[in-house]
């Protein structure tokens, strides 16, 4: 198997050479490129500007005096707390999702009862359907259960939405798993849980990591629950933070853009320290 | 009879394992299944019956509901703002899928090649991912903004208008940052699809003398069949939850030129405390989404997620 791939390979480089070199791919790929990063340089230099030239310079001029000025006054304004807000509600919410979509998805891939299957279809409904559109009764049910303008109150329905999609990159992943060694672990006597911890936790630490990552992006983005399920500036969240810096600091638009590029710095080292592990397993499990 | 454990290798004999009374051949105990089933019954399952149940209530968010027959449902489809809402989401579902599925196929082919500088492009191009809906929306409205934003940065006049504060005009902004916050994630869908696409089948193309489109068209569009329906399906049902990039840009104006399903929901709920109608929208919403993900499944002939679980 490995060698074939590797010969593969090998053709594939040698025809990708043997062309002339994609001219128009190649122009509209650095076409997007550019659209994708002037909006991002804009936010960087904007953020850098001091606040009297943000209406003066030109916008897309790199700041002739660069200061951190901006940055300054956003961490003055209780983003520290915002910040270590959503880190617990992430932390929270990821180390839940992982342990129990991970179950989920040992037994889904594992057992062929009718239970499992149907948790299976259920799950993936979840996927299908904008589930967002719950919020209404899930603002109802957590005031109901007194939750109301609590962290919990963004941790239990963000585990409850983050369960469809980690299933479903779990189950692709774990059905990798080859049969024999769950069955050399049955002869040798193993318990279904021993299987578990000795067999599937540690082959499955790929995934772990990168259902891991994708979740944290979707809870430490997310905007809908806390701007419905939390009212008090001590448990507000990044996003909603930035949402209401925008009114707060409306005449100072460098500490704005600075929040922005504040709010996206843990996101930028999980990138930049798990780049690969990110995106092989991410396209992995939407795409098998 | 005897012979049963000697015929079921795959069986072994029960008295060595120490098993929780489940038979291996049928896997793990179902009940490893029940913390997961728990948080999504009561916080996805529940509310999505709920919503219905609330769709036929009076209800202010605060007292508690009170039946109202299909009174809601009446207000819903008369109300001009509400038909307008589900009109905008219908153009804005069409647009943004026809912007972003051509370029994301695009993008995610020319990412899957193999030279140096297209390796440094994708790690470029992922960057949007990074930020959330509410600092997209940030911070384009200050790229937007009339008097300091990018009109003021060259001497174009076609640069020079007030692009979020024109109704014929916003709509196809908020389309392209969409479509850029999301373009990123498709295309790697895509890059990964490509790159489990057999050289040999590129080599058979070539050798039949067939030229870039050609190949593109014959051997790459057919192979990524699945990834397109993956893709596909989670843009369409992801429009119809577009909720915060609006939210934060434009909140549904100019007047109601941007106020899409998702959009009118909230207002209608949370700041007109109407959950009634708001509810009545969110069913709409679900069965919308509902139905789109199972035509394409059923016309792609990919219900493989279950043939998937068959094989397993």
């Amino acid at each position: 198997m490995m060698s074939t791939a590797t010969a593969d390979r090998r053709t594939t480089a040698r025809i990708s050479s043997s062309r002339s070199p994609n001219v128009l791919g190649g122009l509209a790929g650095t076409f997007w490129l550019l659209v994708t990063l002037v909006p991002i340089y804009y936010v960087v230099v904007t953020s850098l500007r001091p606040r009297e030239d943000y209406y003066s310079s030109n916008p897309l001029s790199l700041p002739l005096e660069p200061t951190l000025g901006a940055y300054r006054r956003v961490l003055e304004n209780d983003f520290i707390l915002y910040f270590v807000n959503s880190a617990v509600v992430a932390i929270a919410t990821v180390g839940v999702v992982l342990v129990v979509s991970l179950l989920a998805s040992y037994v889904i891939v594992r057992n062929r009862g009718a239970v499992s299957k149907f948790a299976h279809r259920l799950f993936l409904l979840g996927i299908a359907i904008p589930i967002q559109a719950t919020i209404i009764p899930v603002y109802y049910l957590i005031v109901q259960l007194g939750l109301y303008d609590s962290l919990l109150a963004l941790i239990l329905p963000g585990v409850a939405f983050a369960i469809p999609i980690s299933v479903l990159i779990f189950t692709n992943f774990l059905r990798d798993i080859p049969n024999e060694l769950y069955e050399a672990m049955t002869l040798d006597g193993a318990s279904h849980w021993q299987m578990f911890k000795v067999l599937v936790l540690p082959l499955s630490k790929p995934a772990i990591v990168t259902v891991g990552i994708y979740d944290a992006l979707q809870v430490w983005n997310g905007f809908l629950f806390p701007l419905v399920l939390t009212q008090s500036s001590e448990v507000r969240t990044l996003p909603l933070s930035l949402w209401s810096y925008q009114g707060e600091f409306s005449v100072d638009v460098p500490a704005v853009l600075a929040a922005v590029v504040l709010s996206c710095v843990p996101l930028l080292a999980a990138y930049i320290l798990g780049r690969r592990q990110l995106i092989s397993g991410l396209t992995a499990g939407f795409s098998k | 009879m005897a012979t049963t454990s000697t015929s079921a290798p795959a069986r072994p004999p029960k008295p060595l394992t120490s098993g929780r009374g489940t038979r291996a051949a049928d896997g793990p105990s179902v009940w490893m299944l029940a913390p997961a089933f728990a948080f999504f019954g009561l916080f996805a399952i529940v509310p999505l019956l709920g919503v219905a149940l609330l769709s036929l209530t009076h209800w202010d968010g605060l007292g508690s509901p009170s039946f109202a027959g299909l009174e809601n449902w009446t207000t819903v489809f008369t109300n001009p703002v509400t038909l307008n809402a589900m009109w905008l989401t219908l153009a804005m579902t069409v647009l943004t899928y026809v912007v972003q599925a051509p370029v994301s196929i695009l993008l995610g082919v020319f990412m899957a090649g193999r030279e140096k500088y297209r390796a440094v492009f994708s790690v470029l191009y992922f960057l949007p991912l990074l930020f959330s809906a509410a600092a997209i929306g940030i911070a384009f409205k200050a790229l937007l903004d009339p008097n300091f934003g990018l009109s003021n940065a060259f001497d174009a006049p076609w640069l020079n208008r007030d692009w979020l504060g024109d109704p014929q005009l916003v709509f196809y902004v908020l389309v392209f940052v969409i479509s850029w916050s999301f373009v990123p994630f498709h295309s790697l869908l895509y890059q990964a699809g490509v790159k489990q696409i057999p050289a040999s089948m590129y080599e058979a193309a070539m050798l039949d003398g067939a030229g870039r489109a050609r190949t593109f068209f014959s051997v790459t569009l057919p192979q990524i069949k699945y990834t397109v329906v993956t893709s596909s399906t989670l843009m369409i049902v992801g429009s119809l939850t577009y909720f915060d990039l609006v939210f934060v840009m434009t909140a549904g104006g100019p007047g109601n030129a941007t106020r899409i399903l998702p959009l009118d929901m909230y207002l209608t709920g949370f700041r007109s405390y109407q959950m009634g109608p708001a509810s009545a929208i969110a069913v709409i919403l679900v069965v919308v989404g509902l139905i789109v993900s199972l035509l394409l499944n059923r016309f792609s002939g990919a219900d493989k997620m279950e043939s998937q679980m068959e094989g397993a």
